[in-house]
């Protein structure tokens, strides 16, 4: 079968195929400019500096400064430079960066009292999750209501809508002004970043919800707050369950921003710092540690999504099952799953 | 061709004059007096319904039909109070009727099972709205999910059901919270012609095996023909009472009756009702023609 046919999905082996590649094709693209010494390696990193006064020894140079100064020390008579063709030092080559990943954790603080890398990182974590919960605990039952609610739209979504176009950032001065150089004005940023967005995103998907569902569930008896509870709320869960995942996504892009907001703090600090001291490969691999994070999140959102709106094509897996059943059950019972594979004697 | 002689659909053998004469006596569980809808739209109003006046007797198998756009949706939605009538009334065991309610069970065109429930849930939604304890009302859905005989499929999900089941789910449902009358707007329209005689026939049994009275829009003739008592068919626009007419097939209803003179003299009559003879030359398209078809049909 063609590996091209329009709106057709691929059986699974090639789409697995294609989805390693999505990520091995860069990572070729990384690997060939970093170890094949005649593609692209615009300096000379040297190796001894001979009799030169300028260059030491790792130096990097431009190829022509080196050419030049090699001229001049053979005519001097003096012992030339040897160096290697090599990338500029932002730019190092994959396997620096996947030890750095390891080694970053491991590496103290140049200053004593700095906080480490996992430290940075949860600090950053930190500053997402209250940001997004902060919005979230606001955002999503204000959403809902203005979906439901014209009363609620008309009262409040107009303004999101202007305020929304007014970038988070802007507002950093303020907010630091306002709340002190701590995490809080970092905190209120995601927040500004996060919220309006929420609410006209979470109204809209409310929106979509059929109206006739509401209308049978009507004929059946259901009317005001169990109407609300029992139609419109898992009508609509799975879709702002996705919505969710989204921005999620966004609060996480204003992560960035929000930790040079007062005092630079967070995962954002911890690469300004490394850029300083030119160890490129910890920038990379703090980076890397941002997208894995931010990808681990939301393929665990997608793995609940699934097990929690079965109906929408997923399944619930024994593991997820399980789970529920451990924070939901009495003690003194068992797990469906044993009880179904017969180990339980009545 | 010599055209065939039928028989008056006003003629009734004495077996289907008696039954319309016991239906009468029974008593009135829907009337609508002179109900009138008006939209508003940009240009005006648009009247869907002007002063429909007409009596649902208990047990009764009434249809509605009529063209399309002569406001039978609009008619169904007053009577479960989704849309509420511009002038007029109706009312349930003399009761006016101004919002939905359970006593008023409904089936849509459209599937309307709620797709986060299991089949089992669906049924016994209206029964833990009206504050059943649910032990009870699971063993009251099983019963109703048995009796349109989809048991095997109690914890399904909608999704995973044909259209004709997710209706038979569907009927379970509104029947499930023990309604006065069952309102039913096109329930079958969605499915294909074998599914849908299908859906007619298990209707019929379940209407035979129910007190409930129900009230049934189609605008396919042979569905309303085979499944009715009586028959209201509607004008368009402005949507008004043209007939109430009796069905004089004698039941139990069966396809043979399909070719029954009583039932060929009701399906013509109607016919003629809604498509007034000489109103065919709208259904003849321009003749352009663009490329030779060959072998010319004429
Ligand atoms: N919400 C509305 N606003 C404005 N006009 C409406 C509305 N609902 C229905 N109408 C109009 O009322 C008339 C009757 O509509 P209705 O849907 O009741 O017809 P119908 O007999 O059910 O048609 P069909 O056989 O196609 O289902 C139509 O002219 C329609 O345009
Ligand atoms: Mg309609």
């Amino acid at each position: 079968m063609s590996w091209f046919l329009m709106q057709k999905d691929l059986p699974g082996r090639k789409r697995l195929m294609l989805i390693i590649t999505s990520f091995l094709l860069p990572l070729a693209v990384w690997s060939v400019i970093s170890y094949t010494p005649f593609i692209w390696h615009p300096l000379m990193k040297v190796v001894d500096a001979g009799d030169s006064l300028y260059v030491e020894e790792g130096q990097r140079i431009s190829i022509s400064v080196f050419e030049q100064e090699n001229q001049r020390l053979k005519e001097s008579g003096g012992s030339v430079i040897t160096g290697v063709r090599a990338n500029p030092v932002y730019l190092p080559p994959p396997h620096k960066v996947l030890t750095a990943v390891y080694t970053a954790f491991k590496t103290e603080p140049r200053r004593p009292g700095d906080p480490w890398l996992h430290e940075s990182l949860v600090h950053s974590i930190r500053v997402v999750f209250y940001g997004f919960m902060l919005s979230s605990i606001i955002g999503v039952p204000l959403g809902i209501m203005c979906g439901v609610f014209d009363f609620f739209s008309k009262l409040t979504e107009p303004f999101f809508e202007f305020f929304r176009y007014m970038p988070a950032p802007v507002f950093g001065a303020l907010a630091v002004a306002v709340l002190g150089i701590n995490d809080s004005p970092k905190i209120a940023i995601i927040f500004i970043g996060t919220f309006f967005q929420q609410v006209l995103v979470i109204a809209n998907t409310t929106r979509q919800l059929p109206s006739p569902l509401l209308e049978a569930a009507q004929t059946l008896g259901a009317e005001g707050i169990t109407l609300f509870k029992k139609v419109v709320l898992p009508a609509i869960a799975p879709h702002v369950f996705l919505d969710m995942r989204i921005l999620l996504g966004w609060a996480w892009t204003y992560l960035i921003v929000a930790e040079v907001v007062g005092t630079s703090t967070g995962i954002t600090w911890f690469i300004n710092q490394q850029a300083k001291y030119r160890i490129y490969e910890n920038v990379y691999a703090a980076i890397l540690m941002i997208g894995l994070i931010g990808l681990f999140t939301d393929m665990v959102l997608a793995w609940i999504g699934r097990n929690l709106f079965v109906w929408t094509g997923g399944r619930r897996s024994s593991f997820f099952q399980m789970l529920v059943e451990f924070v939901s059950t009495p003690r003194d019972k068992t797990f469906s799953i044993v009880d179904k594979r017969g180990l339980r004697h009545e | 061709m010599n055209k065939l002689q039928l028989p008056s659909y006003k003629e009734q053998a004495p077996e289907v004059a008696e039954r319309f004469r016991k239906l009468k006596e029974r008593e009135v569980i829907l009337e609508t007096a002179d109900l009138t809808k008006k939209f508003e739209v940009e240009k005006g109003a648009v009247t869907a319904l002007e002063k429909v006046s007409f009596k649902a007797y208990r047990r009764e198998f009434l249809s509605v039909i009529g063209p399309s756009g002569c406001g039978k949706s609009t008619l169904i939605r007053i009577l479960s109070g989704l849309e509420t009538a511009t002038e007029g009334s109706v009312l349930l065991d003399g009761k006016p009727v101004t919002k939905p309610g359970p006593e008023r069970g409904m089936v849509f065109q459209g599937y309307t099972l709620f797709p986060w429930l299991s089949v089992k849930k669906n049924v016994m939604f209206g029964l833990e709205v009206a504050g059943r304890s649910r032990n009870g009302a699971e063993a009251e859905a099983l019963q109703w999910i048995e009796m349109v005989g989809l048991e095997k499929f109690v914890d399904h999900y909608p999704a995973q059901l044909s259209g004709g089941m997710q209706q038979r789910v569907a009927i379970a449902r509104a029947l499930a919270n023990q309604p006065r009358v069952l309102l039913m707007d096109e329930p079958f329209g969605a499915l294909d012609a074998q599914t849908r005689a299908k859906m007619q026939s298990y209707l019929l049994q379940i209407w035979r095996n129910v007190d409930i009275t129900i009230i049934f829009i189609t605008h396919d003739l042979d569905e309303a023909v085979y499944l009715s008592d009586r028959i209201l068919v509607l004008d368009a626009n402005p949507g008004r009472v043209n007939e109430m007419i009796e069905v004089p097939v004698a039941r139990p209803r069966s396809s043979k009756q399909h070719l029954n003179p009583e039932y060929l003299a009701t399906k013509a009559h109607i016919e003629s009702l809604i498509h007034p003879p000489g109103d065919d030359d709208d259904d003849t398209l321009p003749m352009i023609k663009l490329t030779k078809a060959g072998d010319e049909i004429v």
